[in-house]
């Protein structure tokens, strides 16, 4: 009774910060529309780069043809879009400016808002980006081992890419308890995101050790994996690894967060808030 | 004996900053080998402050009152002592306290900047779980005394600094705390609404009955909203008691205004002559000798008029910090 209860103020906060964030969002459409500029841009360089290579090199690179990359890009554009998180700035701004001090007067833990503020903003810009998506289909004419299995897996394990990605980014985050300099982090977080996560290649260009670095690592399943697995490039048993893979790093960071969370704020609340 | 609202005993708080010199050598040296510096922000306060009381708690900058209101709604761990608040230790956070407290600090902005504040009032809605009735009772009765109306449905980043300031007190007022912590509230607004913001404060308490602990570097809202006042410097507690009592405990003199027929008399046997216009004499004279001045004036003088007040309130906190501090 009581847990349901719970949930039930967590919806309608959800449910809230919804609206707040939609009408934030909406005072910034110029912002917002560069922003989903450099959203598309990205892969789009890729995507054409990779099939420039792929055409001068016989019409196939490990295994991706031009049209191979083209559907791998296209989906990792969506992907990227859904598990994407800002909150690394984020939390070093508030930090600086103080607001963390309202956040802590609150009687309830700041990750919700985050959490509901980033799928406010995912149901906002998805189905302009995933229209892009399909204009860019038209050109660049994607195929795909597509099959009804991988469709299926496929959500969930887009929903844990989500959730991976979000916990791990919303816990680095929190290294601005400690340090003003948090863009060095930032900057080699994402220079791993790039190569281990599947966004520069597929891992499957990759030498074989850093296939293996990369399986070890949580890059590949908050972004490579869910896009590899729709595309109809994994066995049954490595869609299963892939899910049991994303549910351990779900664990980890939880417990991750928990423990930072609770020394951040201790830091916090010892220095000055 | 009601069980206090607030309590503090030999609250302590010790910042550690690290020491460094200026230059080159200094810095680089400081890579290696950090000197740590303690400051006492907050050294050994005590005291109580009953249910529905409205304190001011004063000091010069840097005095510790942030570093103590931080601490008593839970921002802040202290370095030793202990401190409740509605029977709960606020630096544990827990949320039945957060339900009941509330900060407002005149220099930091709660409200979502882009939005209109009836936006960022639902969300605090949705945080505190607040009944729709409950909700709109309190948002009626804030709006009605803050006159709150025009603004509501204004973007805060298109409002003034005093009527942003009225909507973020109202946001921090929506839960009904039954403790206020308010951190120099009218800091930057003109005496309009400085006035305006102290009748509120002064109106709320009335009808909620919470206890409010105020700071403030305007002694008018001070003197406007407090009986009881408590001085701290250099994080230490100087005076704990009534307005009245500090005027009398911290000055040595008192001012004897005099009216009289003759322009040019001299006055300066009788005490230091701080101003005189048109006949019109200040003095000041020590407060032990202040019977004794004015029956030898009243004697030997031409005396149209005679008025013995307290020198103003500024003046004495001025001089209590420069007691201090000689």
């Amino acid at each position: 009774m009581n847990a349901l209860r719970e949930i039930l103020a967590l919806l309608r906060l959800y449910s809230q910060q919804f609206k707040t964030t939609f009408a934030s969002m909406v005072q910034y459409r110029i912002s917002l529309f560069i922003w989903m500029i450099s959203q598309i841009l990205e892969p789009l360089v890729y995507l054409i780069v990779w099939s420039t290579v792929s055409n001068s090199s016989g019409g196939s690179v490990g295994g991706y043809t031009a049209r191979g990359f083209a559907a791998y890009y296209l989906v990792l554009m969506l992907v990227n879009q859904f598990t994407y998180t800002w909150i690394m700035w984020e939390y070093e701004y508030r930090v600086r400016q103080g607001l963390l001090s309202f956040a802590l007067l609150k009687p309830v833990h700041p990750i919700h808002s985050d959490i509901s503020d980033n799928l406010s903003s995912k149901i906002i810009t998805l189905p302009i980006l995933m229209f892009v998506a399909a204009g860019l289909a038209l050109i660049f004419k994607p195929t795909a081992a597509f099959n009804w299995w991988a469709g299926l897996v496929f959500i969930p394990a887009l929903i844990l890419a989500f959730l991976v990605r979000f916990l791990i980014e919303w816990t680095l985050a929190l290294a601005a308890f400690w340090t003003t300099r948090v863009n060095a982090i930032n900057q080699v977080y994402f220079i791993l995101m790039l190569f281990l996560a599947g966004q520069i290649a597929p891992l499957t260009l990759f030498p074989n050790w850093l296939q293996i670095v990369a399986d070890i690592l949580p890059f590949r399943w908050m972004l490579g994996f869910p896009v590899e697995l729709l595309l109809g490039r994994l066995s049954h048993a490595q869609a299963l690894l892939g899910l049991a893979a994303q549910f351990a790093w779900v664990i980890i960071s939880l417990v991750l967060i928990r423990v930072i969370w609770r020394a951040g704020v201790r830091v916090y609340s010892a220095v000055g808030a | 004996m009601t069980e206090p609202a607030i309590h503090l005993h030999e609250l302590c708080k010790t910042y550690r900053v690290p020491e460094r010199e200026s230059g080159m050598g200094a810095a680089l040296k400081s890579l290696f080998h950090r000197r740590m510096q303690d400051i006492k922000a907050v050294d050994r306060l005590t005291f109580d402050l009953s249910p529905g009381e409205i304190v001011g708690f004063l000091g010069p900058n840097g005095a510790g009152k942030t570093t103590t209101l931080k601490m008593l709604s839970g921002l802040l761990h202290p370095t030793g002592g202990e401190g409740t608040v509605l029977g709960s230790i606020p630096w544990k956070r827990e949320r039945p306290f957060l339900r009941q407290i509330t900060l407002v600090m005149g220099q930091r902005n709660q409200l979502v900047w882009d939005i209109p504040a009836a936006d960022s009032f639902e969300l605090n809605r949705v945080i505190y779980r607040l009944s729709s009735t409950d909700f709109r009772h309190t948002l009626n009765e804030l709006t009605e005394l803050l006159d709150l109306g025009p603004l509501l449905k204004k973007p805060v980043r298109n409002l003034s600094l005093g009527e942003r300031m009225k909507c973020e007190i109202a946001a921090a007022l929506l839960h009904r705390p039954q403790v206020v912590f308010l951190d120099e509230p009218t800091i930057g607004l003109d005496v309009t609404m400085q006035r305006r913001i102290r009748a509120f404060i002064a109106e709320y308490n009335r009808r909620s009955g919470a206890t409010v602990l105020l700071t403030s570097h305007y002694m008018a809202d001070v003197a406007a909203l407090c009986k009881r006042v408590i001085v701290i410097h250099h994080g230490r507690l100087l005076f704990d008691g009534d307005l009245s009592a500090l005027v009398q405990q911290f000055t040595a003199h008192k001012t004897i205004v005099v009216q009289l027929e003759d322009c040019h008399a001299d006055l300066h046997t009788y005490g230091e002559v701080i101003n005189c216009e048109d006949g019109r004499f200040t003095l000041r004279v020590p407060k032990a000798q202040t019977a004794h001045v004015t029956e030898r004036l009243l004697a030997d003088l031409p005396v149209i008029d005679l008025l013995v007040e307290d020198p103003p309130i500024e003046e004495v906190i001025d001089q209590v910090f420069t007691q201090e501090a000689a």
